[in-house]
């Protein structure tokens, strides 16, 4: 088992024929990702990477049947490339693309709630279960199928936490990116939620990072109905008050968002915290006794 | 990107909200005529910077005469003013607004945020204007009201008039409390405006409401398609590094440290300065190059750390999940060769031509430390400046 995709996902990519699109479709289709086709209005019809190239998505799943779809189109479009893929009925979105205006993302967050639809970032690195499906942009070959479940703000961090769990063994159930931005289409409780009910993870790591309160809201969750442990970084404890460290929702603001109040309610929810980002897989392996 | 008072209350009048008569000069002659133009014989004078906590650094100035208004106008422009909310330098005053002054009898707050737990825009008031909205909800948070915006629908008359009667504002005000309400919300979408403050919103003597002043932050991503307000931005308020990045999208935030960060990643690259704080450094810098890093912005990520002279030593950490490392290697010493330093660098790859890159590295004339992991970077960075330190002080 895993969360969100397997083996068995049927992936669709929206924007196929642009540079991302092609490269990161190509990367999937080596890594063993079933892809379907995608889209590129105007293109329809035509072969790319050896699949079907749609010119809507209500055709694209009508013809493939698929479950997923993956957006690399401009940030100026993809509140109109989510929605597209939501109408189309496709139960799990991923958007990787950087830069979408806030004020595009509330009108889609607040398009979908009512719907029973997936959506994870955008600005983020994408969902892969090592060994069956990659979806997004992250380095296949540093995954390992195995036993912990991984979820991010951060594209690299998740890497570092993939990296130290594959070094030592445990290898990962599935790992999500959930993105940078302070508006996202899944927080961290969608994903652990997931996590505790996920018979192959046997445990989480969660790396957060200064600005909003998702983390406080998570521990808050974990307390209660995770029993799973659970591992937690924080970064940004060196960062200033009132500055965008890269990511458009890594700002502490008035005060609040800070990695020492996100440490200290972790902590109050027993989770394990580690000061150092190196330190993700050795505390796991101590935890858990592996 | 922040706008000025006056450029905020700019917007503010182009969107029928109320704000007092005003005008923006960058000299002493103008500032005399700005006065006449406004007429009366008292005015206020503000510096206009990219801070708050302006009036208790002397950066608001309220004056009797025209002989007034020009000395306070001497005393500001082309100085820096230093609040509470600015580092030790200040920022810059180009230019102050001359404003028509008022009879406040009231100061009310009014603000609207992109709230993140609930993923709506939310509008704040309270009767408690003129302090810091922080402070408020310190203090008192029962005197913030809010109001949770739908984005379908937007703000309703009635949620106007909600927080209107709230504020205890009479009848005369609530019949301008909701078209001013209405309209900042209108403006706050179409302007893809991030953070918004009018502190304090004041009721006047003579019992009509008026913005007396304006904070606007905008949303960066959204400047591709806000073309004027593109052109307001303000660079001289910014840091010169920062620009200079910006100028190469390049994510670069300076610090206070001794030891320049170059890394690809928002999280990794605060995770790194978390690190060479834990072990005991100090980071010089936030950089993240990004996942679509070329060899010429790693070459100008890289100059651009080595300008900041406090930096005693650079610690380079990659991982290469879209990037490639070997290419990381080839900016930095093209950068190298362009500039020339004798600073030690840790290099830490990992990923997508891991090995190529630190090949490179290690085959050019640099002071390179390679590093076995990221712990160990950290750690010979902090050794390696202070070992720099020390030889500096015995040169």
């Amino acid at each position: 088992m895993s969360i969100l995709i397997d083996k068995n996902t049927k992936v669709l990519c929206q924007g196929f024929t642009g540079k991302q699109g092609t490269f990161h479709s190509e990367q999937a289709l080596e890594y063993g990702t079933k892809m379907v086709g995608g889209v590129t209005p105007g293109r329809g019809g035509e072969q790319h990477l050896g699949l079907p190239v749609f010119n809507t998505m209500r055709e694209a799943v009508a013809a493939t049947g698929a479950n997923a779809s993956v957006i690399y189109v401009p940030a100026a479009f993809c509140k109109d490339s989510i929605i597209e893929a939501i109408d189309a009925g496709v139960p799990l979105v991923i958007c990787i693309t950087e830069g979408i205006p806030v004020a595009d993302m509330l009108l889609v967050k607040a398009y979908i709630k009512d719907k029973n639809v997936c959506l994870i970032g955008p600005n983020c690195p994408g969902v892969i279960t090592p060994g069956q499906c990659k979806i997004g942009i992250m380095p296949g070959h540093i995954h390992q199928p195995g036993k912990v479940g991984i979820v991010s703000r951060s594209g690299t961090l998740t890497y570092e936490a993939v990296k130290q769990t594959s070094d030592l063994g445990y290898g990962q159930s599935t790992c999500v990116g959930i993105g940078g931005d302070p508006i996202a289409g899944s927080n961290f409780i969608d994903i652990l939620a997931r996590f505790q009910q996920d018979p192959q993870t046997e445990a989480i790591i969660m790396v957060g990072e200064i600005g909003g309160s998702g983390e406080e809201e998570a521990a808050e969750y974990i307390k209660q109905y995770v029993t799973k442990p659970v591992i937690s970084y924080i970064a940004g404890v060196t960062a200033p008050e009132g500055k965008r460290m890269g990511h458009a929702g890594a700002i502490i603001a008035g005060g609040k968002g800070t990695a020492a109040e996100k440490f200290a309610a972790l902590e109050a929810a027993g989770v394990h915290t580690v000061r150092s980002p190196a330190a993700m897989g050795e505390k796991l392996g101590e935890v858990m006794g592996w | 990107m922040n706008l000025h008072e006056y450029q905020a209350k700019g917007l503010l009048s182009h969107y029928q909200l109320p704000v007092p008569a005003s005008e923006v000069v960058r000299s002493v002659d103008a500032a005399g005529i700005a006065g006449r133009n406004l007429g009366g014989n008292c005015w206020v004078v503000k510096a206009q910077v990219h801070a708050g906590g302006r009036g208790k650094a002397g950066g608001v100035r309220f004056v009797r005469s025209e002989d007034e208004l020009k000395q306070a106008a001497k005393e500001l422009l082309g100085t820096r003013l230093v609040t509470y909310q600015t580092n030790a330098q200040g920022q810059p005053i180009d230019q102050v607004l001359i404003e028509t002054p008022c009879e406040i009898a009231r100061e009310l707050y009014l603000g609207a945020v992109i709230d993140r737990a609930t993923q709506r825009v939310v509008i704040m008031a309270s009767t408690e204007g003129g302090v810091e909205i922080e402070k408020i909800a310190h203090d008192s948070p029962e005197k913030i009201l809010t109001l949770v915006v739908d984005p379908l629908v937007g703000v309703l008359p009635y949620q106007c008039r909600e927080l209107g009667f709230g504020l205890a504002l009479n009848a005369t005000q609530l019949k301008q409390f909701v078209p001013l309400l209405t309209n900042l919300y209108r403006m706050f979408i179409k302007q893809d405006i991030s953070l918004l403050e009018i502190n304090p919103l004041v009721v006047t003597a003579q019992g009509d409401l008026l913005c007396l002043d304006a904070k606007i932050n905008v949303d960066d991503n959204a400047l591709y398609r806000q073309p004027k307000l593109r052109e307001l931005r303000d660079t001289a308020q910014e840091e010169e590094r920062e620009t200079r990045a910006q100028q190469w999208d390049l994510n670069y935030i300076a610090l206070d440290g001794d030891i320049g960060c170059m890394v690809n990643g928002a999280g990794l690259a605060m995770a790194t300065m978390d690190l060479i704080k834990l072990h005991g450094g100090n980071p010089a810098n936030f950089l993240d190059v990004g996942g679509g890093a070329t060899k010429e912005r790693v070459t100008e990520a890289f100059k651009i750390i080595l300008s900041d002279p406090k930096v005693k030593g650079i610690l380079v950490n990659i991982f290469g999940g879209i990037v490639r490392c070997d290419l990381i290697a080839d900016g930095i010493m093209a950068a190298v060769a362009e500039i020339g330093t004798k600073l030690p660098v840790v290099v830490r790859l990992e990923g997508n031509n891991a090995e190529k890159g630190a090949q490179k590295l290690n085959s050019s004339n640099l002071n390179i430390i390679g590093a076995k992991n990221f712990t160990d970077a950290a750690q010979q960075v902090v050794n390696a400046v202070k070992q720099y330190a020390k030889d500096e002080v015995v040169a």
